[in-house]
């Protein structure tokens, strides 16, 4: 597949309170940004578990995004300062399960920054283009295959 | 399409096309057709607007008739028409949580340029769907108390009409006020357009009402501090600000204010005119009509050192030095925002002169000239004390400019042509003229007062000025003048006005508190600071936190008529929701299996509201459901999966990312 004909495939986990409002005011504001980003509305970032975005890249996701709302407009307080607390942990989980860092992004959208989320969903669908399709579960399928011919040959 | 259930789920399916909005880009048959292809799909349909009292029935009569037991609406944003549907469904017999909406409006069709792409992500949206409702539950919202009582912010006209409203219908009103009176910016007006009626005559009526009211309780000189709740049963925090006077005991005499020995602090009431003294009414009608001591500017509170005149001179001895700042509690079911604005800081546009040609003010500065009760006692004059024989009104100064504010403040080429008016009333021989981009006279009557100041003589300009300048003395005639620089654009010339006061028409802006107000109480404000209502047009003065309400310029620049009529449409939604003895709450709480769990403290700690508590009998921790707001940070942060979110189970999740990516 060359790098003109990838159509990364990308999750989005919105919450309802900043980010879904903010998404839907691109959508009433009519902005245009690229189709590659199907979104999850979650109550708060917060709830983004580190399961759910490994579970997004094992289905065949190219790039996860997160997107709350900014430090100190969170609906519940906090939450999306748990969702922030925890991004450098994801950054170096992904490492160790050879996923580029750069496919996860946290983002704070705000209900009125509708300009903001077609800016950041084109720049991240650019950015993960770029980095070329990830096929995880298949490359963890190939090395688990190399391994087995390894210790067939050894 | 599934035949038989067996305890199967029976999925139906609907697609709208929104009139245009969705079909004209989204090529809904086909994915119709793929709907009607995924797992557990019994039904799928298109329809023009599935939101019509034929779309829902469709869906009820699936339901009752082919045994749907599960419904996925693809249409637009839940925001818009979640509570549609499920009341929908709910009414024909399913619960109302075995349903999901596919937002392919907001997210697809409106955003997408392509219309084979809008219509794969179409496809992918609502695999989503289908995949998680699967996993869907039923759920009863949860019925709370509602408490009847509301919290207005804001004490100028919109926070007294909603106020007056409310209190009228029975319900406990709080009304906080920053300011030592209610009354805001009306109160400082001389008369309103375009009827002319004096301004104070319309609203110290009100105001005095609201001071006499049994069902309002007015916190003057105080703020909100910390909000918390949710619609039904709000709890607020506001911070009463020491005034230094007991205003119980206050009788209102201004025999402090005549004494204090502090003269010359500026008189904002009158936009620094003139000097009040730092004991001070701010004005004469003003509500409470009580003295407060100026803790930045008072010599006692700011050296410790005075005579304390005023002390002297207080009958009743209300005058209190240790009284401190005071937190009051309240709790209120719904909320009502009316903080209003700010005018524009004119010394930002440099060319215009503002504060360093004395003759240069600002049209609150001229509100304040014209009016009896002002600092020239409602004479037109000059700051060398006199008569203005020209004066120039400059339009749209910081408003429809790109450098300050985008946005149209509305009101401006009203209050200018107002002011003409009143000008041509005092001193009839003085020129008159408007330097003006366009006239927007936008509202009843006001076309009627553009035509009628055409034939009182003022002369109208069409551009916007340029700059205003101190004439040189080579400018024979004009000495001592200020030259207004203005391209005619009608005629096609520039001209040169030689005038003895220019009234800069200035903008009206979000406070510069706006953000951070919006953000404790949890809706948002646009990039200029207006707060965002909950739709543009069907729910102007809702917010996106159920029970909260915004009315006034706090959401945007309008004028007096305006504001009322939202004030009195924010009354109507507050009541529409604290007239019940309950409300019914998203059900999306957090539950924790005492079994499961192991005790390790975790998610009590990580709980933003406190709605965790360790159990120590059962050695586990336990949710408080009525403190519960449902943000699923505990599900998330628990080791071992204990905490389920109902309506957010990892299942449900699971199973979107799998119908998204499938």
């Amino acid at each position: 597949m060359s790098a003109n004909d990838f159509e990364p495939r990308i999750v989005g986990f919105l919450c309802r309170w900043c980010s879904y409002n903010g998404a839907d005011l691109a959508g009433t504001s009519r902005m245009k940004y690229p189709p590659n980003l199907i979104p999850i509305k979650t109550n708060c970032s917060g709830r983004v578990d580190p399961t759910h975005i490994m579970k997004a890249f094992a289905e065949g996701a190219d790039g996860v995004l997160i997107s709350g709302c900014h430090p100190g407009d969170c609906h519940y307080i906090n939450g999306n300062w748990r969702t922030a607390g925890r991004f450098p942990m994801m950054e170096i989980l992904l490492e160790q399960l050879n996923i580029d860092p750069r496919r996860l992004r946290l983002e704070w959208v705000s209900a009125a920054e509708g300009d903001k989320w077609a800016h950041v969903v084109t720049e991240f669908v650019e950015q993960i283009r770029e980095l070329g399709p990830l096929n995880w579960q298949g490359q963890f399928h190939n090395e688990y295959e190399e391994e087995q011919q390894e210790a067939v040959t050894a | 399409m599934a035949e038989s259930t067996n305890g199967e789920p029976r999925i139906g399916v609907y697609v709208c096309d929104c009139g245009t909005n969705i079909a004209g880009k989204v090529d809904v048959p086909s994915v119709v057709e793929f709907a009607a292809t995924l797992p557990h799909v019994a039904v799928a349909r298109e329809y023009k607007y599935m939101c019509s009292d034929p779309g829902q029935e469709l869906i009820q009569k699936d339901i009752k008739e082919q045994g749907i037991d599960r419904v996925v609406v693809a249409a637009c944003s839940p925001t818009m028409h979640e509570p549609t549907f499920r009341k929908a469904v709910g009414d024909a017999g399913l619960n109302q949580f075995l349903f999901q909406m596919a937002n392919i409006r907001e997210h697809d069709s409106w955003v997408t340029e392509d219309p084979e792409k809008a219509t794969e992500k179409a496809k992918h949206i609502i695999d989503a769907a289908v995949h998680r409702v699967v996993f869907q539950a039923p759920l009863e919202p949860i019925e709370v108390p509602m408490n009847s009582d509301v919290l207005i912010v804001g004490g100028g006209i919109a926070g007294i009409e909603a106020s007056l409203k409310l209190a009228d219908a029975g319900h406990k009103v709080y009304l906080v006020e920053k300011d030592p009176s209610i009354g805001g910016h009306m109160a400082q007006f001389d008369k309103t357009f375009p009827t002319l009626d004096c301004s104070a005559c319309i609203l110290t009526p009100k105001m005095s009402a609201v001071g006499k009211h049994p069902n309002i309780e007015l916190l003057t000189y105080s703020e909100v501090t910390e909000v918390d709740g949710y619609v039904g049963n709000f709890k607020v925090k506001v911070n009463k600000k020491a005034r230094y006077v007991d205003i119980d005991k206050c009788t209102g005499c201004t025999l402090c204010t005549e004494q204090c020995v502090v003269a010359k602090v500026p008189n904002e009431f009158n936009e620094g005119l003139d000097k009040r003294r730092a004991a001070y009414i701010p004005f004469p009608q003003a509500v409470p009509l009580k003295a407060t001591i100026d803790p930045s500017r008072c010599l006692y509170l700011t050296k410790g050192k005075c005579k304390q005149t005023c002390v002297a001179a207080c009958g009743p001895e209300a005058i209190d030095f240790e009284q401190k700042d005071e937190e009051v509690e309240i709790e209120v079911g719904a909320i009502i925002i009316s903080t209003g604005y700010e005018m524009f800081d004119n010394e930002k546009i440099d060319r215009y002169g503002y504060g360093k040609l004395p003759d240069v003010i600002t049209s609150l500065e001229f509100e304040r000239i014209s009016n009896a009760s002002g600092p020239t006692g409602g004479e037109i004059l000059c700051k060398d004390g006199s008569k203005p024989r020209s004066v120039a009104i400059l339009h749209c100064v910081g408003s429809r400019d790109e450098n300050y504010n985008e946005h149209c403040s509305r009101v401006c080429c009203m209050y200018s042509l107002k002011f003409s008016h009143l000008i041509k009333e005092h001193l009839p021989e003085t020129e008159v003229y408007q330097c003006y981009i366009d006239m927007r006279c936008f509202g009843k009557g006001y076309e009627e007062f553009y035509k009628r100041l055409m034939n009182e003589g003022v002369v109208f300009i069409r551009g916007r000025a340029a700059e205003v300048t101190a004439a040189s003395k080579e400018q024979a005639g004009s000495e001592g003048k200020l030259l207004v620089t203005v391209e005619d654009t009608l005629l096609g010339v520039v001209r040169h006005l030689p005038v003895d006061m220019v009234v800069l028409s200035s903008a009206l802006e979000a406070q510069p508190d706006a953000k951070e107000v919006a953000q404790m109480f949890g809706f948002g404000c646009s990039s200029a600071g207006f707060y965002i209502e909950r739709h543009p047009k069907l729910e102007p003065v809702g917010t996106v936190t159920d029970g909260i309400f915004i009315a006034g310029c706090c959401q945007g620049p309008k004028d007096i008529p305006d504001t009322v009529a939202q004030a009195g449409a924010a009354a109507a939604g507050a009541l529409a929701l604290v007239d019940n003895k309950t409300v019914k709450i998203e059900p999306t709480i957090s539950y924790i299996d005492p079994e499961k769990c192991s005790g390790c403290h975790i998610c009590v700690g990580l709980c933003p509201h406190n709605a965790i508590q360790y159990n120590e009998e059962l050695d586990a921790a336990q949710v408080i459901e009525a403190a519960c707001k449902g943000c699923g940070v505990c599900v998330s942060a628990c080791g071992s999966g204990v905490p389920v979110q109902r309506g957010f189970t990892d299942d449900q999740i699971f199973a979107e990312i799998e119908g998204a990516l499938a």
